[in-house]
């Protein structure tokens, strides 16, 4: 009965899909003003093995992930009518249909005679009929150790998620953040790193020294940060695998505010000395540093364009804290108000802003901006137009990039005498959750894709 | 309706002096018995003075509670300012004149700011706050190589609220002994 049903409406369905073109596979937009989440089913993977409940975890991970996207709605495994799907077996398309799924996910996970896991996937067009390739592709297998479970978990959440948007991927990552603890006077600040979900934290740090605003070199291997060893606040580089920490350079005065450059062959950071703090780029193989910025104001919170070609700093020359944007080289540039000058300022409305991050795209800029004791985080276009304010509390402070753009990390007190929390938000200005620490945590900064 | 209400104000009004009539009377009373409670009977004693006469209590000489209670070691800055004030000078002219009695000591000056700004832009602007007042502390002639400055920007609060009078607090520039105090 069932499957002359099913024949019935495959026979009803297949001139429509048939008429259909290419361009019109399940495609989830990210931009949509009127947006809704794409309905997705992702069944318990199939175990060929002993240990169901990784079985069951990876595919809890990867549910997770794509639901953290707020692209997505993670159809709830009660209402599935089809029970008997097999990773090489086409689904019954309808019994999807009536549900209305229009992703469909199916996995196996075998355990292999050498100890590893292998995890395969296809991602299904419900409507369409047919399988989504990936990387030309009709399913996609992963093998590991079973103690990097959760990273296959995040590099299939990581492909459906690229296949279905168009977009790079971003979970399988990490992040580093400050851990805090103790009273507001006496707070203990440690370097932290979890992965891009919050499982898997660490700390890197004993405390002992206050740490501040770390950031993840371009091969996810190496953390800048500022600490104040010695009681002296400079900026180190730290080896996440060896644990080794270095000073950075030999200045006078304080160094803070360290970024590295696109390339990672370098670090930017701010040098102040007698009340004026001016921006250098060190050569991490050489030691060679260069003054870029030279103004008695306050230039600092230095971010590089992709190209490398040019910095976004936060600089209060203009009598409050303000973005400007100039060329790495020093040289003029063409500034948004028709002039040319070595640095352009390109935030024009009312408040302060600073904090600014390049976006991995490099279209946008991420700020802070303070306005009637309020902070808000916020993107504003290289050009100085389109400003858009996508979060506002007592206090969001700090954004970082997700490494395909499309997420940004900052941290937030919900009211004033509330402990700072890492929170996310889509580009759009969508979906903004928490991101779970097991402390109080401030200056989120997101690593790259893992290797 | 109107009517309804005015009775019920006239009602009220005058439940509430009711109240104000009788309620006082109590309160007197009270206060007279405490007043006959000071009365102090017990028979005095004269005891001889055996103890010589010392030196009025208080911070020794040169030591941090004297820096700390009779000089003062914080000056507040307005929001995102970095002048000094008068009250300010003042404070820092006696920590001068404090400094050049004491001329072992050596100070840190440390540059703090409220939670109300962005980590990094306060960490500048707290470097700057200290060196203003490193250069106060100078031409007002003391030697600049028993002067460090610190910025802590927003690490360091010293009022933990998060209202206008924790923040009026918290901007500031704290001359620390390091050395060479007395005690």
């Amino acid at each position: 009965m069932t499957r002359i049903l099913t024949m019935l409406m495959l026979a009803v369905l297949m001139p429509l899909s048939l008429a259909m073109p290419a361009a019109a596979q399940l495609q989830v937009r990210v931009d949509e003003g009127n947006f809704k989440p794409t309905p997705l089913a992702i069944p318990d993977f199939e175990v060929r093995g002993e240990n169901a409940e990784m079985a069951q975890d990876i595919a809890d991970v990867v549910r997770a992930d794509l639901e953290s996207t707020g692209l997505f709605d993670i159809q709830n495994p009660a209402s599935f009518i089809q029970k008997d799907l097999s990773i090489d077996v086409q689904p019954r398309f309808p019994d999807w249909r009536i549900i209305q799924t229009e992703g469909l996910v199916v996995g196996a996970y075998e355990e292999l005679p050498d100890g590893k896991i292998a995890v395969s996937f296809r991602l299904w067009d419900v409507y369409g009929g047919e399988v989504m390739r990936i990387n030309g592709q009709p399913g996609r297998r992963l093998t590991t150790t079973p103690d990097n479970w959760r990273r296959i978990a995040h590099k299939i959440a990581d492909s459906i998620y690229t296949r279905l948007t168009g977009e790079d991927p971003y979970f399988d990552t990490r992040i580093v953040y400050i851990a805090e603890t103790g009273p507001k006077t006496e707070r203990v600040k440690r370097l932290a790193i979890m992965d891009s979900d919050g499982a898997n934290q660490q700390y890197l740090t004993p405390g002992t020294n206050t740490v501040l605003t770390p950031r993840f070199s371009p091969s996810a291997q190496e953390i800048t940060y500022m600490s104040y060893e010695g009681g002296r606040p400079r900026v180190y580089l730290f080896n996440i695998e060896t644990g080794r920490q270095e000073l950075l350079g030999n200045f006078p005065g304080m160094t803070f505010a360290p970024r590295f450059s696109r390339d990672g062959q370098s670090v930017l950071m701010t040098q102040a000395q007698g009340g004026n703090s001016e921006i250098y780029l060190m050569n991490l193989r050489t030691r060679q540093s260069r003054r870029l910025t030279d103004h008695p104001a306050i230039d600092t919170s230095p971010s590089m364009s992709p190209d490398g070609r040019a910095i976004v700093f936060t600089s209060d020359r203009g009598g409050s804290p303000q973005l400007y944007i100039m060329n790495t080289d020093g040289s003029p540039r063409t500034c948004p108000s028709g002039g040319r000058d070595v640095a352009c300022r390109i935030t024009f409305n009312k408040g302060q802003y600073s904090t600014p991050v390049w976006s991995p795209r490099g279209d946008l800029v991420a700020f802070t901006k303070q306005l009637g004791g309020r902070f808000y985080i916020g993107v504003i276009g290289i050009d100085g137009k389109g400003e858009r304010l996508l979060t506002e509390a007592y206090l969001d402070e700090g954004p970082d990039w997700s490494p395909n753009g499309r997420v940004i990390i900052y941290f937030r007190e919900s009211r004033p005498g509330a402990g700072p929390q890492l929170w996310s938000v889509d580009l759009s200005g969508r979906n903004e959750r928490r991101v779970p620490t097991q402390t109080d945590a401030s200056d989120p900064a997101w690593s790259p894709l893992l290797e | 309706m109107k009517t309804t209400l005015k009775f019920t104000a006239a009602a009220a009004v005058v439940l509430a002096v009711g109240a104000c009539a009788s309620q006082p009377e109590p309160v007197e009373q009270v206060e007279e018995q405490e007043v006959v409670e000071v009365v102090d009977n017990t028979p005095t004693v004269t005891e001889p003075v055996e103890a010589e006469p010392v030196a009025p209590t208080g911070p020794a000489a040169g030591s941090l509670e004297d820096f700390r209670v009779n000089v003062g070691e914080r000056v507040y800055f307005d929001l995102n300012g970095y002048r000094l004030d008068t009250d300010d000078q003042e404070i820092l002219k006696r920590q001068a004149a404090w400094l050049e009695s004491y001329p072992a000591v050596r100070i840190l000056v440390a540059g703090n700011c409220d939670e109300r700004g962005t980590r990094e832009y306060n960490l500048a602007l707290g470097e700057r706050r200290a060196s203003i007042v490193k250069d106060y502390l100078v031409s007002l002639g003391v030697n600049p190589s028993r002067i460090d400055t610190i910025s802590y920007g927003k690490e360091r609060p010293i009022a933990a609220g998060s209202d206008e009078q924790a923040w009026a607090l918290n901007r500031n520039g704290f001359t620390q002994l390091v050395s060479g105090t007395t005690s």
